[in-house]
């Protein structure tokens, strides 16, 4: 029999083993998936875990739960893809050949990247919230703080989901204001990017949020190195900013995996075709999620738009077709602004984030660009798709995997 | 949009950034560079011309990538063009604002 390989069983991975399920015929293909992980995570809840908004159990449940029948769920570490012979080997030393490999094994952070970040102040004064443990460890911090300058991160782009640092800014901010401390708080946002965001006509809506919420900005910092004696972030040109709780998000790059493979670029992201998702090197591996080097999003709502067309494009791989080269780059974020509000932005990799409707043209009921109350409880509401139709694979109505033009106001970026 | 520099009429984005590279020279560089406090030396030459062949090389060009060009380590690359080194760089090398990844 045929073997499809998924390794990693995280959102776009567990996407991908319920589409094939359901996809290609029980009696040709064994399709496997691998993970080192017992359990799967929400990451878009590490947002809210440590304003105490969601609890550690409402993010985090069975990976096993998730896995269709008849796919075999494989636990351990992954050593090593070796292309050439079709296998990969498991750090126990078993080795699994496979006819296509997909890999799904996403992003993470590597705060050992910048001098003194994971110095002596690491989870004392210098927190991330990209993980489970660092953003409990947070939400302890935050239990009991008293208050100062509270320095919200960056260290490089590409990060996952891009908008979640100025999220934590934003509900840091309503945060405090809850606790009636606000004022014994000075927020402010550390970026290498000159603005609040990537795209411009989502960073104009968001600076001036961001002024209203008497959030400091400091941009174009290219971190150099944390300092944790005298409490400060230096960047390469000598600009300082201090801090009482610095709050980081470190570089993201893609698993070491990739490095021992010889896969990856200087991230560990693998090249990969930004249309069809096969990855250059070999015709036989495609990539999906947080783990390629494409220029989109690194956010689930990509990878769930990824897999139908990747989900596609096996089926064509596998007759012999040409693949299709249709992925647009389509992203769908909320950003959380705080005080119960959120914005909604839609885009790919030629339009910017537009105003406008969504998902119904002229009706909504979600408004793009605009704070609203509606937007946060799509976000909140988020939580369930993702657990009770994203990881299956299941078509969410009305929203298609590239972007729709219909509603919106447009700007080419 | 279109703007004299050194003399002569060049076709430049809002931000200021060259939208041909053909009306490049080095005149055209000496004055952006004054314009953004930069006094060209061999070294910035050496660096202008390094992002000009990864650009034609279709490479993106990101502040890790030049750190480990062996052209400039990135506290020279500050040094060099203080304030957002990335940008003002590109805008004298005559190439694109590298769209900064997503
Ligand atoms: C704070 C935060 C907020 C976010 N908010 C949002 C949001 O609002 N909306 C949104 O759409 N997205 C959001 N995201 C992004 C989203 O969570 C990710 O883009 C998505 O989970 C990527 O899926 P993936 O399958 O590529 O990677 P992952 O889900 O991370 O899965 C990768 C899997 O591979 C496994 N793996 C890796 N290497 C190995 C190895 N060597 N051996 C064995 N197993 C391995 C890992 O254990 C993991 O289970 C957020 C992320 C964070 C961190």
């Amino acid at each position: 029999m045929n073997r499809i390989v998924i390794l990693g069983a995280g959102t776009a991975g567990t996407m991908m083993a319920n589409h094939l399920s359901h996809e290609l015929a029980k009696g040709d293909w064994e399709i496997n998936i691998i993970d080192e992980k017992h359990d799967h995570y929400y990451q878009p809840g590490y947002l809210f875990l440590p304003f105490d908004i969601y609890k550690p159990q409402d993010i985090v449940k069975q990976i096993e739960e998730f896995i269709p029948k008849g796919v075999k769920l494989i636990k351990g570490i992954i050593e090593k893809i070796e292309p050439e012979k079709n296998e990969v080997l498991m750090a126990n030393g078993t080795a699994i050949s496979y006819k296509i490999l997909i890999v799904a094994t996403g992003a993470k952070i590597a705060p050992e990247e910048v001098s003194g970040m994971k110095g002596s102040e690491w989870q004392k004064s210098v927190f991330d919230f990209y993980t489970f443990d660092g953003a409990l460890a947070l939400r302890d911090k935050l239990r009991d703080w008293e208050g100062g300058n509270l320095v919200v991160h960056i260290t490089e782009m590409p990060i996952k989901c891009p908008v979640a640092p100025l999220e934590f800014a934003f509900l840091a901010d309503s945060f405090f204001h809850n606790k009636k401390m606000r004022e014994k708080v000075e927020i402010t946002f550390v970026t290498p990017l000159s603005g609040a965001f990537t795209k411009p006509k989502a960073t104009e809506a968001l600076d001036h949020l961001m002024v209203d919420k008497n959030i400091h900005l400091v941009s174009d910092f290219a971190i150099e190195q944390v300092d944790n004696e005298n409490k400060k972030i230096i960047d390469y040109g000598g600009k300082e900013v201090p801090f009482d709780l610095l709050v980081t998000v470190p570089t993201n790059k893609g698993d070491e995996l990739m490095e021992r493979s010889g896969l990856g670029d200087d991230l560990n992201y693998v090249p990969t075709n930004k249309g069809s998702l096969q990855s250059l090197a070999h015709e036989n591996i495609f990539v999906i999620g947080d783990a390629s080097n494409i220029p989109a999003s690194k956010a689930g709502s990509v990878a769930h738009f990824e897999a139908e067309i990747l989900t596609e494009n096996i089926k064509r791989f596998i007759n012999n077709e040409p693949l299709k080269e249709e992925f647009d780059g389509h992203a769908n974020c909320f950003i959380e602004t705080g005080h119960g509000k959120a914005l909604l932005i839609d885009f790919n990799y030629s339009h910017e984030p537009v105003e406008g409707t969504f998902p119904f043209p002229g009706v909504g009921p979600l408004r793009l660009l605009k704070e609203s109350r509606m937007n946060h409880m799509g976000k909140l509401a988020f939580r369930w798709i993702y657990w009770n139709m994203l990881l299956k694979g299941t078509h969410i109505p009305f929203v298609s995997a590239t972007m729709q033009e219909a509603g919106k106001e447009f700007e080419n970026a | 949009m279109e703007k004299m520099i050194a003399g002569k009429t060049i076709a430049v984005n809002e931000e200021g950034y060259l939208t041909d590279f053909n009306q490049w020279d080095r005149n055209v560089a000496e004055e952006i560079a004054k314009e953004n406090e930069v006094e060209m030396s061999d070294k910035h030459w050496k660096v202008i011309e390094y992002l000009q062949k990864e650009h034609q090389n279709q490479v993106p060009l990101s502040i890790r990538k030049i750190g480990k060009s062996n052209v400039v380590d990135i506290k020279e690359f500050y040094e060099l063009f203080p304030n957002g080194p990335l940008k003002i760089s590109t805008k004298i090398a005559g190439i694109p604002k590298p769209a900064s990844c997503l």
